[in-house]
């Protein structure tokens, strides 16, 4: 059997070879044109005039273009049609594109798209949550959910506590910048390559830019370097780009955006405020909270509505809120828009709430771990009947168990002591220890696009073609899903051809997105496999006479009673018996339903859950720091490839502990990014990782759902381990007081924040 | 000009080819090789990562360096590995590749090209820092882990055969080059008369700053001289006076030739870029082009070094921090260049603080470098320079005059300590803020303090599990 193994990542061989192909690599045509934007540099303000001769003029210029120039839709929004590809009247971000070239290189084109001269009357930005929230400058009325009676538990509890945390953005860094190819085809059909998480949606884009039905356009990619939500809706503007200039020219045409252009024109995950009040016994149990969240949109909507709602469908993390209230604020604002970042707003949701536990923790003078525990939702064993604040009814939660795991596996009750005697001999450095759990649901919160297709094709030798929508940016989803098909058939891996997403195979496909590849796709290829097994199973019982329920696939091979058949014979067999060795396969998630605006019903199938536990050092004269140690139970239900599964949870981890402590974002006055490159915008390097890292799955994992061989999701639920991170580092300035101030430590914890926290712990004017 | 180097085991010659043209440009246009990847531009993130081999005076070496700030002339001579060119002759992997695979070190696998050829390069030179050698290369999505149990699985595997056996076939190029707005000379008396004559040339050591003006700022250098076949702006010669080092040493030989002397300077220099970067690099350019954040300065500023100025066969010695006269602007004449620095021999004092977001391959947001001597527990001599606290590298002489005679305690550190305000007045920026700045600069001297007296520990890069 092919699942559960630890088998590489199908294209490991090509990776190490720098034989794997991405759309950059694609040799093209000497005629290929090459494109790039030309940018706003302000941040809001009315367009007067655009002077591009000297653009036209410069070496290798083919094409240029303005909106005016558009040959059908000027719109690449994801959502709400508010984001054209080149701007209309007026700028809304500094990077906003306004204009298109297209030259005969990529040097050329970039180098021409600086010639431009343009005025522009600047109009006063909204930069901040702040601005926008004075302005009321808000995509639509704040929803709330409602549970309980928050404000008359609030009042009445034994402690209340009110408090703000920030929270920065995020940039994606894929290591791979977005990038588009674009050949015309006959009749004005057009074929894409995009390195996109979403090919059904460039599909359309592309379409409604030519003026097209969906069926003109193919959109192809076989493989992202990296996408993490980043490449949901934000490969749009490139691939349109591309395919209105191949159409107009009759050339290929190649864009890719330098990294600089990459970070200053694609979003990123929102920034947060969020302001709190809890109310809670003396043990630390929390009767009630009130969470205001307010996050930055940006200037269009693209998918700022469903990351503010998983924001507040994660307020509760792992913990049973018997009173709540949880407001959102989407703000517009004139910077870059902000999209899709592994976890889609979950993360914020979840820190804000993580935040509160560790400020109950200190105000009591307790243990932040033991205010968990107090807190988490009871196991299904329980059958406590206990509900979110979206009112869906908790019923596999594993999270004490893990924890309880985690605290002997990770000796973390020794390690806190050890912990405590280093920071009474030390005065100058300070450790810190902190346990956070997970809890992430699982299913787009739009139910509908809780499906996939797949599409499985036997060839006469017995080879198998292997097809779906889901797209593969690193995360092993086509390793796993091959794994899966590998396995009904009881076929070797090597027999299963992974091949590129194609819209022409598989139509219709939700963005690879939300943790759901494997769950959505391992089905669909499951229910392509099993509907040509059926088809197998019935001819092999015709044509050898056998009993249908005798006739298995094993590893020998195509077992009919006591005879053994190779796969390859009964495939052959099949097609000279004019059996279809072909089939799609299609699967959507049962049980899930879900109401936006009254916040109500089950969203997801389930839940993943898992913890860390993560001990840091901080130098309390220059707040530089250190992650030394860190300690992971993670719940994959049964694995499909748990080496796969212990990638995804260690990168995670890495890229949220990045989040909230070396990453951050700077905007100037004007609305300018000034950490538009990795010359100035920190992700982890190599030494950041822990010192010692140790990873687990959750030996017990099993999905109480009938999901791919009962696995989970894996792809974001493990990014919020890195929560411990900045938890520990919380626990660690807290080490700097008398216990009296809380520490306040605002996200990302760069060295600077950590400094400023201990000053504030020691009295000391910042 | 003609530029010959091995282009994976095959003698290639370029000829016709911008002087500015980068290699990775050069690699995925021209040569169909794909597998090196374009990630940043500007040498930041290691997907370009590509092996050079080179013999000159000190031996053969085999150095990662990012394809994407290095320009073809910089390779006249010497022997390029690419991704493609890393199996050996039959085909078998490289120990590299092979554990990568094993280790499930590739996930996205756009970042592996550069890591597994960082990771060849360091393998045949048989280092085991793996930290130092990978610092260079970012990964988003494996979080590290599995790369480095690849690299330390395969620590042990035989060195190459096939990359041991491109030094033995370089190209020889013993002769200067002039063409296409571009000069390649072979000694700095040809070079020195030459830029007096052209006094508004690029000069062009390592590149590792002036591919970001090609690059990113779309800047025309021409004319361009690359100083990097003077074997004489390489040399470092030893004195009991102190050490002399040429313009053109790169800051990875900087780093090995200091770290007898001042090793705290040699620590600075390990968190200098990464490893790509100090192996083009030069301490020539560090200095010369004057940056308030350059990290060297700073530290030599501490040192009481000389520096050695060349205009034609003019030699001028100035004391470094003379060199830095404000922002954009430096005691240079037309036509005259960073020839040497001189550190003279002296007792180590000198601790080197480099605040940054990220410990690795990040630039200083402050570098403080202070050299105090104490005679009969009482400062005798004070020597604090710091780099990201004003528009030049500065010395903090009133600190230093506040230390200088007083008895070596904390009252006397406390009081120098308010001093900072009246030395800097720092700005904020994208690296830090002005308080930030002025907070950690005072309170690298109590680090210092402490260090000096053993007192409570300071450093969390020392700190273990």
């Amino acid at each position: 059997m092919s699942i559960r193994k630890p088998l590489p990542h199908e294209a490991a061989r090509l990776h190490v070879t720098g034989t794997a192909r991405y759309v950059d690599d694609i040799p093209t045509p000497a005629n290929c044109l090459h494109l790039a934007f030309g940018l706003s540099q302000v941040a809001h303000g009315r367009i007067k005039s655009i002077d591009l001769s000297a653009v036209h003029s410069a070496i290798g210029v083919v094409e240029v273009l303005t909106a005016q120039d558009l040959p059908a839709a000027n719109d690449v929004s994801a959502s709400h049609h508010d984001e054209p590809l080149l701007a209309v009247d007026t700028v809304h971000f500094v990077g906003q594109p306004i204009f298109m070239v297209a030259a005969t290189s990529h040097a050329l084109a970039r180098k021409a798209a600086q010639l431009a001269v343009i005025e522009i009357t600047e109009l006063t930005p909204l930069l901040t949550i702040e601005e926008a929230l004075a302005a009321g400058s808000e995509f639509e009325d704040p929803p709330t959910y409602l549970k309980g009676e928050p404000e008359k538990a609030l009042n009445s509890a034994t402690h209340q506590i009110d408090g703000t945390i920030n929270i920065g953005g995020q940039e994606h860094f894929y290591l791979e910048s977005q990038a588009a190819l674009a050949f015309p085809q006959e009749d004005g059909d057009m074929l894409v390559h995009s390195s996109t998480q979403h090919p059904s949606e460039i599909q359309h884009k592309v379409a409604q830019a030519l003026g097209q039905p969906f069926n003109s356009v193919r959109v192809e990619i076989r493989r992202m370097g990296g996408g993490f939500g980043g490449k949901e809706s934000q490969g749009n503007s490139l691939a349109c780009a591309c395919a209105i200039i191949a159409a107009r020219c009759g050339r290929p045409a190649k864009m890719r955006y330098d990294r600089d252009d990459d970070m200053v024109i694609t979003g990123k995950r929102h920034e947060f405020r969020i302001d709190y009040r809890v109310g809670f016994d003396n043990y630390g149990r929390i009767q009630a909270v009130d969470f205001k969240q307010y996050c930055r949109g940006g200037w269009a909507q693209d998918l700022t509505l469903p990351v503010a709602d998983r924001a507040m469908l994660h307020a509760d993390n792992a913990y049973h809120l018997p009173n709540a209230r949880i407001t959102s604020h989407r703000l517009k604002t004139n910077t870059v828009s902000n999209t899709a970042f592994r976890g889609f707003g979950g993360p914020q949701g979840v820190v804000g709430i993580e935040r509160v536990i560790d400020h109950i923790a200190h105000h009591l003078g307790k243990e932040s771990l033991q205010v968990r525990e107090a807190n988490y939702y009871a196991p299904k064993s329980a059958n406590a009947g206990q509900t979110t604040p979206y009112h869906m009814e908790i019923t596999d939660s594993v999270i004490d168990q893990i924890s309880d795991t985690l605290v002997d596996f990770s000796g973390y009750s020794a390690r806190r002591t050890a912990v405590t005697e280093f920071n009474a001999k030390n005065s100058i450095l300070k450790r810190g220890l902190a346990l956070t759990p997970v809890k992430f649901g699982i299913s787009f919160t739009l139910t509908f696009l809780n499906q996939a297709g797949a599409l499985v094709h036997i060839y006469s030798d017995g080879s198998i073609h292997l097809n779906h929508g889901g797209t593969e940016m690193g995360q092993g989803l086509f390793t796993k899903v091959a794994q899966v098909a590998a396995t009904l058939f009881a076929q070797p891996l090597s027999a299963v051809k992974i091949t590129a997403t194609d819209t022409a195979k598989v139509p219709n496909t939700s963005a690879t997105a939300a943790s759901s590849g494997s769950d959505l796709n391992g089905m669909a290829v499951k229910n392509a496999c099993e509907t040509i097994k059926a088809r197998l199973v019935a001819f092999i019982a015709q044509n050898w006479q056998a009993d249908p329920a005798k006739i298995r696939f094993t590893k020998a091979g195509v077992e009919i009673g006591t005879t053994i058949l190779t796969f390859q014979e009964v495939i052959a067999t099949a097609y000279q018996n004019r059996i279809s060795l072909s089939s799609t396969g299609f699967y959507k998630t049962p049980k899930v339903e879900w109401d936006r605006t009254k916040g109500t019903g089950r969203p997801f199938f389930y839940f993943a859950y898992g913890a860390a536990v993560t001990e840091v050092v901080i130098d309390t004269l220059t707040g530089e720091n250190r992650i030394l140690r860190t300690d992971i139970i993670h719940d994959v239900g049964k694995s499909l490839n748990p080496a796969l599964d212990l990638g995804q949870i260690e990168g995670a981890y890495v890229q949220g502990a990045g989040w909230l402590t070396t990453e951050e974002l700077v905007w100037d006055a004007r609305g300018t990014l000034k950490t538009h490159a990795p010359s100035t915008y920190k992700i982890p390097a190599c030494s950041d990782r822990p010192a010692e890292f140790n990873v687990a799955l959750f030996e017990q994992g099993e999905n109480t759902e009938d999901t791919i061989y009962r696995s989970k999701a894996v792809g974001e639920p493990p990014f919020m381990l890195g929560i411990s991170a900045f938890m520990a580092l919380s626990d660690a300035v807290a080490a700097c007081g008398d216990g009296t101030q809380y520490p306040d430590l605002q996200a990302p914890a760069t060295a600077e924040q950590i400094l400023k926290a201990v000053m504030a712990q020691k009295g000391e004017t910042w | 000009m003609k530029i010959e180097f091995l282009l994976n085991g095959e003698a290639v010659s370029v000829e016709n080819e911008s002087p500015t043209r980068t290699l990775l440009d050069w690699l995925r246009e021209n040569r169909g090789l794909n597998g090196t990847k374009e990630g940043c531009y500007e040498g930041d993130c290691g997907a370009c990562s590509v092996m050079v081999t080179s013999q000159d005076e000190n031996g053969t070496s085999h150095l990662a360096m990012n394809a994407c700030i290095l320009f073809l002339p910089q390779l006249h001579g010497k022997a390029l590995r690419t991704v493609e060119g890393l199996a050996d002759d039959q085909g078998n992997l490289h120990p590299v590749q092979q554990e990568m695979i094993d280790h499930h070190g590739s996930q996205c696998g756009f970042c592996t090209p550069g890591f597994v050829m960082s990771m060849a390069a360091a393998h045949q030179s048989g280092q085991v820092n793996h930290n130092d050698t990978l610092a260079g290369n970012l990964c988003r999505c494996t979080g590290y882990a599995p790369i480095i149990k690849a690299a330390k699985a395969a620590e042990a595997a035989p060195k190459s055969k096939t990359l041991a056996a491109d030094a033995a076939n370089l190209p020889s190029i013993d002769v200067s080059q002039q063409s296409h707005g571009a000069f390649i000379p072979q000694t700095t008396a040809e070079f020195a008369p030459w830029y007096q004559d052209n006094p508004n040339a690029t000069l062009i050591g390592g590149a590792t700053d002036v591919g970001l003006w090609v690059n990113k700022l779309f800047r025309d250098i021409k004319p361009v001289v690359f100083l990097s076949q003077i074997a004489d702006l390489r040399e470092i010669v030893e004195t009991p006076g102190g050490i002399r080092i040429g313009a053109g040493v790169t800051m990875n030989r900087l780093r090995t030739a200091i770290q007898p002397r001042h090793p705290d300077f040699a620590e600075m220099i390990r968190r200098f870029g990464s490893t790509q970067v100090r192996n083009a690099a030069t301490i020539g350019g560090n200095i010369a082009n004057g940056s308030p954040i350059g990290d060297s300065p700073p530290a030599l500023i501490a040192l009481g070094a000389i520096l050695r100025l060349r205009q034609g066969k003019k030699l001028r010695e100035i004391p470094i921090e003379g060199f830095f006269i404000a922002y954009g602007k430096q005691d240079r004449d037309k036509g005259e260049f960073v020839e040497s620095i001189f550190i003279p021999t002296q007792p180590d004092n000198l601790k080197c603080y480099k605040l940054s977001k990220r410990f690795d391959q990040d630039i200083s947001a402050i570098c403080g470098c202070f050299n105090i001597t104490i005679t009969d527990n009482s400062v005798t001599d004070a020597r604090i320079a710091f780099g990201g606290m004003a528009a030049t590298p500065k010395r903090a002489s009133v600190v230093e005059s506040t230390l200088i005679g007083n008895p070596w305690n904390e009252a006397t550190v406390r009081a120098a300590m308010a001093k900072f305000a009246t030395d800097y007045h720092p700005i904020s920026d994208m690296r830090a803020s002005d308080k930030y700045r002025a907070h950690t600069a005072q309170n690298m001297l109590l680090r210092y303090f402490y260090e000096h007296q053993s007192g409570p520990k300071t450093r969390v890069l020392e700190q273990r599990p």
